[in-house]
């Protein structure tokens, strides 16, 4: 049974590969190719659904080694409880994702040939896939740069335009920088475990086995965190997420912010919790500390965007700040060997990971149904769309809900999980800790209002109020597949939510292989309506019930006000006799985020500037203002100008060594030569 | 333990041990006297950290020499340490009553009363004077496993008091309010003295009592000076007076 | 199973429905004395809310299913809230269903889909309110948790009923961290219900107004459920707070007597805490936007000494 899941597993990503060359066979009939390569895909991502679920609810690990790559560094493929989380995350937003892309994909064949897209689509579901079974360094790299490669080509998809070509670069760039850090902490590792005259080091196996000198394990792991922060898009290392994000197909976006940014996270805890095992408590907090920053910031950031795709990119940032807070606690515990705490934590953050991908697919799906009705992504532009797209606003609205935290979703269920988490901190035993790690807490609720307060803008700006735009088009709702892809999203957050306990009980088997202890027993102890984390004393919460209180509530409220046959009598809007209210003088995107981009003003780089018309004939009767404002983060302005202003003066210098002369280049060689040789004696 | 939910035991058993280890609060009823008081003073610290205007500045310094005086009688029954009356008195008539008055005096004189203007703004203020009371608590944490002493655990308050104090010296630009922050830090060294080792002796209080009023006439000496020169109380004018200008 | 916490939980709903009007009443009459105004008496937010329920509804012509739904779902969170809070008793089935973090995200998601039903009609005013709401909103709320932090500290739980009885039985008296929770509680709540000196419920005034610039375009019954569903917010406010601060007098014997008695005593202490409300308003002025950032960060301070000298002096 074991063994026959990670070949289920090894069938979903063999699928995959397989859809590349039916694309490229089927690449004359666009409409043939885009049913059939998403069906498989729609195969492949059920068959890691179920290798993913059952691998975790049977606690069980399997292995295997393939006889291919170099000679002799076969690959080795594992699946453990940890990789068939992120397997059955992976596969669940693949799914919900390649249904949508029935038609979202249709809809670009009518514009343009969609084979490229096609193709990278399947590669990057396959190196999704292979990132997670990967067990040896090897294999994890390549996998690593296969998912890579393939996403840089879906964010270049659209590549006539200018822009995005630039982020597509950046991305790359980023990435590759990112994938040097792993590169060298694995390195690192696999040297230290079998010495560094042999090579075999590069499986995990050996690492899990070997014995880390401290400062050794501290370079590795502060390699790995930053490269894998570079993918998650940690604060400061986010500057690509914003750009690339918004350029990429929509439910390329999805996936990329949904999942691809969750196999860094997967990395992370694979290091630290499964590698590295042993790890002293600043380890956690450094981790807490990025992940409240990228969580309080990202929110922030998010808060001030227009661009209704950059504005989910940045909440993507502020969501992985949210899941390292959980990650980060978790290691704190761990290294004051309080299991328990460590397990909870760890669900928490792990938790997130689920319900973020749930939510954030969900919300750039709605995001790329309403750019493909519109044409537009600029949210000052849109409103009053929840008139003409009913199905698509009222997903999207479920998405905003549950990313703001609210019950009876699911975002609020993995906030609440952390919450409790951070309520237990005062068990540690360092005095200092105490003082300081609920201070993270008041963060984490800042946080969570905040981007109560993003997604009112998001919503009430795109879909409320009257259309902003200059004309008014046609606008119809979006076809059935890519409906019925948010229509699954939409119900799986719901069901995240109001039954944490069933999907908790399952999870329960990662913490138990990575800190020992499973928090079932206690988190489930009252059935499936009652999660309680630690004791039923100290905290519990039941989903079902506060729905369905809630809802009776409503309905017999309704029930009651319905009986006397009251009419509802539609008017024009009140304008105070003044007769000239116009669309214009709505709460615009910018004006709704004027106070808390007030208050917090110190954290960007704001240029605001109101000018008059200078042939007014009275400074207090203009006839037009124009008003600039520009927001920018302070990051940019701060760490990456002065990077690229120095990598240019560098490649200035190293651009004196071109002579243009083979007799000088050969002089360097030859030095180089003479150099290595006096080392080498 | 599959059990239905309602019918297991009444709420209120087993408070979930094991998972928080700091010691129960079963204090002795001074020191929770002492605590509470300790708590005060903090609390008008901090309000005078945010307070704007000159006279809430010059009523929480008061509260705090009410504050100060009760826990130094306190402080000296418990401990049966008699001198610290006297000092309790002193601190009452001098804090509380003397300079208060003079400071209300000499705002009167000099027609100041609109809102203080700050450096830093207040929230940012808050922020670092929590920062101080964790870092103060940290600091600290080796003397209050060595003392013995009931009130032992609100050094870590009256250290705070002190970097407050000095603190609000920094963030201020009015004269009057930097003459409050010093007496203020002045305090917290007195509440120092009273919670670490049960008061100075007498005379060095007499002694440093007298220091303080000696140095509020001189300090309202400038602040005429101050005034006449440039016509302002804003200390920022002083970086007029530096050479090369 | 023992039915009895079942009739006690519904006869607390039924309760709070039924006072938090007169609630309402007797802080606006205690203002109208304190003001040396006449009053139109305790029941006359009875008689508003009749009015409305018995009126037909004006929609705007672009008002959506948003805004006819969020009166609804306002409606049941402050209702499911009302079954939450100990009040008639510490065992209440509904109490075990939320603890106080859940309680807050009720009436965030209440605020949530109220600031939705502002952004809906499209005016400058319902905008306004919500982007001023959801402004407060987030300044309010972390000071709101580290108040919950430092209690369920004390408590060792965030479920209401477990609060409740260990503050009830707590040896301590003079308790620092509990003193600044209270006063963190009390800014707070001025804030969470949109009280002077945060919003002015009785204005009408564009600049100044925040809750009622959001549900300006509403009428007849969703108005009434609305105006009702902020009358039991308030209402309910002053019962957690006396639950958490002064739970004295909460039934935890689970006998019919126990829970007259601690009607009694909830009672006694709406009344009192009527009476410092309006205290507070008749004394406070209506701040500045800009100014709250202050006030609310004086309530982050309270709550955050509270939870600092949980550790340092006690």
């Amino acid at each position: 049974m074991t063994a026959s899941l990670l070949t289920v597993a090894s069938w979903a990503v063999l699928l995959l590969l397989f859809t590349g060359f039916v694309s490229l066979l089927l690449h004359r009939r666009q409409g043939l190719m885009i049913t059939v390569c998403f069906s498989i895909a729609c195969v492949a991502s059920a068959l890691a659904i179920f290798a993913g679920f059952y691998s975790v609810s049977s606690g069980s690990t399997s292995q295997v080694i393939i006889a291919v790559g170099l000679p002799d560094l076969p690959f080795h493929l594992r699946l453990d409880p940890l990789a068939g989380f992120f397997m059955t995350v992976v596969g669940l937003l693949s799914l919900i994702v390649s249904v949508y892309s029935f038609g979202y994909v249709r809809h670009i064949s009518a514009k343009r040939p969609v084979t490229r897209l096609v193709i990278f689509y399947a590669l990057f579901l396959a190196g999704m896939l292979m990132v997670v079974l990967a067990d040896d360094a090897l294999f994890f790299l390549i996998s690593w740069e296969v998912m890579a490669a393939a996403s840089y080509f879906l964010v270049m998809f659209e590549d006539e335009r200018v822009e995005n070509r630039r982020a597509a670069l950046l991305y790359m760039v980023v990435a590759h920088v990112g994938a040097i850090a792993i590169l060298l902490s694995f390195g690192i590792m696999s040297g230290l475990a079998t010495g560094f005259e042999g090579f075999h080091g590069y499986t995990f196996d050996a690492m899990r086995q070997a014995q880390f000198p401290p400062q050794w394990a501290t370079a590795a792991f502060l390699l790995a965190f930053f490269g894998f922060g570079a993918k998650a898009g940690i604060i400061p290392l986010h500057v690509w997420l914003p750009e690339a994000h918004p350029v990429a197909p929509s439910n390329i976006s999805a996936l990329m912010s949904g999942v691809m940014l969750k196999t860094a996270i997967y990395g992370m805890v694979r290091v630290a919790f499964d590698l590295i095992r042993t790890f002293p408590w600043w380890w956690g907090a450094l981790v807490l500390i990025v992940g409240l920053l990228s969580a309080v910031m990202g929110v922030l950031f998010a808060l001030m965007q227009n661009d209704l795709k950059r504005l989910l990119a940045y909440s993507s940032v502020e969501n992985i700040g949210i899941i390292l807070i959980g990650i980060g606690l978790a290691m704190i515990f761990t290294s004051f060997q309080m299991p328990l705490l460590a397990g909870l934590a760890l669900i928490a953050g792990l938790y997130h990971v689920l319900n973020h991908a749930m939510f954030k697919g969900l919300l750039f799906m709605g995001a790329g149904a309403v750019i493909h009705a519109t044409h537009e992504r600029n949210m000052e532009r849109m409103g009053g769309l929840i008139h003409v797209l009913p199905w698509t606003s009222a997903l999207f609205l479920v998405g905003c809900v549950s990313i703001s935290g609210l019950p009876p979703f699911n975002g609020f269920a993995s906030e609440w999980l952390t919450f409790q988490a951070f309520l237990l901190s005062p068990s540690l035993p360092s005095p200092l800790m105490k003082l300081l790690i609920p201070m993270g807490a008041a963060l984490l609720a800042l946080t969570a209002a905040l981007s109560a307060a993003c997604f009112v803008k998001a919503f009430g700006i795109t879909f409320l109020g009257h259309w902003r735009g200059p004309h008014n088009p046609h606008i119809h709702e979006v076809n059935l597949p890519m409906r019925l892809g948010m229509i699954m999203a939409a119900i799986l957050c719901l069901v995240l939510g109001i039954l944490p306990t069933i999907m908790i009980d399952w999870m329960d088997k990662v913490p138990e292989q990575l800190v020992g202890t499973s928090i079932g027993q206690t988190a489930g102890a009252f059935g499936w309506m009652w999660l309680t984390p630690v004791a039923r004393e100290h905290a519990s919460y039941s989903g079902p019930i506060v729905f369905l209180v809630i809802l009776s509530v409503i309905v017999v409220a309704w029930l009651l006000l319905h009986v006397r046959k009251g009419s509802i009598r539609r008017v024009p809007l009140w304008d105070c006799g003044f007769e000239k209210v116009t669309v214009r003088m709505q709460y615009t995107s910018t004006s709704f985020a004027m106070p808390i981009r007030r208050i917090f003003g110190f954290m960007f780089t704001i240029r605001e500037q109101v000018r008059l018309d200078p042939r007014a004939a009275h400074r207090l009767f203009p006839g037009t203002i124009h008003y600039y404002l520009r927001v920018r983060d302070r990051f940019q302005v701060w760490l990456y100008r002065p990077l690229i202003t120095a990598s240019f003066r560098i490649s200035r210098l190293v651009g004196r060594l071109q002579q243009g002369r083979i007799q000088a280049y050969l002089i360097y060689s030859f030095v180089t030569i003479i150099i290595l040789l006096m080392f080498m004696r | 333990m599959e059990g239905n939910f309602w019918s297991l035991a009444p709420w209120g058993r087993g408070l979930g041990e094991g998972y928080f280890q700091y010691s129960d609060m079963n204090l002795h009823i001074a020191a929770q006297i002492n605590s509470f008081l300790a708590a005060l003073v903090l609390l008008t610290a901090f309000g005078m950290l945010v307070q704007k205007r000159v006279y809430g500045l010059i009523h929480l310094f008061a509260w705090q020499g009410v504050f100060l005086s009760l826990n130094t009688a306190i402080v000296g029954f418990v401990a049966g340490k008699h001198h610290l009356y006297i000092s309790s008195v002193l601190t009452l008539s001098l804090k509380v009553v003397l300079l208060p008055y003079i400071l209300h005096v000499l705002i009167n004189r000099l027609r100041i009363r609109k809102e203080v203007e700050t450096i830093v703004n207040i929230p940012m203020t808050m922020m670092i004077g929590i920062a101080l009371v964790i870092f103060s608590y940290h600091l600290t944490a080796p003397v209050r496993e060595l003392s013995n002493l009931v009130t032992r655990s609100t050094l870590a308050v009256a250290l705070a008091v002190v970097m407050i104090g000095l603190l609000m010296m920094i963030t201020r630009k009015h004269a009057v309010t930097q003459i409050i922050g010093f007496l203020a830090l002045e305090n917290g060294l007195f509440f120092a003295a009273t919670s670490a080792t049960y008061g100075m002796p007498l005379v060095v209080e007499l002694g440093v009592a007298l220091d303080v009023l000696i140095a509020a006439f001189i300090f309202g000496i400038f602040f005429f000076h101050i005034h006449t020169t440039f016509d302002t109380l804003d200390v920022d004018q002083m970086a007029r007076l530096k050479e090369g200008d | 199973m023992n039915v009895y916490p079942f009739i006690t939980e519904i006869l607390q709903i039924l309760l709070v429905l039924a006072i938090s009007p007169a609630f309402v009443g007797w802080v606006r009459a205690l203002k109208c004395w304190s003001q040396g105004r006449t009053t139109a008496g305790m029941l006359q937010p009875y008689r508003d809310i009749m009015k409305l329920f018995a009126k037909d509804v004006f929609l705007a012509e672009n008002a959506s299913w948003i805004f006819r739904f969020t009166p609804y779902l306002v409606f049941g969170t402050a209702v499911l809230a009302g079954g939450i809070i100990p009040m008639l008793s510490v065992d209440l089935p509904l109490s075990a269903t939320a603890d106080v973090i859940v309680l807050v995200a009720l009436f965030a998601i209440a605020r949530f889909f109220t600031t939705l039903a502002g952004m809906d009609i499209g005016t400058a005013f319902g905008g306004m309110g919500s982007s001023r709401e959801m402004t407060i909103a987030s300044l309010s709320e972390p000071a709101m948790l580290m108040a919950i932090f430092t209690i369920s500290l004390a408590a060792r739980s965030t479920s209401l009923s477990q609060i409740v009885q260990v503050i009830y039985s707590g040896q301590s008296v003079l308790r620092p961290s509990m003193a600044f929770a209270f006063l963190a509680f009390v800014l707070i709540s001025l804030a969470e219900t949109g009280r002077i000196p945060v919003d002015n419920p009785a204005t009408h005034l564009e600049l100044t107004m925040i809750h009622e610039a959001m549900i300006l375009e509403y009428s007849g019954r969703h108005l009434a459920l609305i105006e009702w569903a902020g009358m039991m917010k308030l209402t309910l406010f002053m019962a957690l707070g006396a639950a958490l601060f002064f739970p004295w007098g909460i039934d935890n014997s689970g006998s019919a007597a126990g829970a007259f008695l601690s009607l009694v005593f909830l009672l006694l202490k709406l009344a009192a805490g009527g009476v410092v409300l309006v205290l507070i308003e008749t004394g406070l002025a209506k701040m500045r936007l800009f100014r709250l950032t202050e006030f609310l960060g004086s309530a982050f301070l309270m709550a955050t000494l509270g939870m600092l000298s949980f550790f340092i002096l006690e």
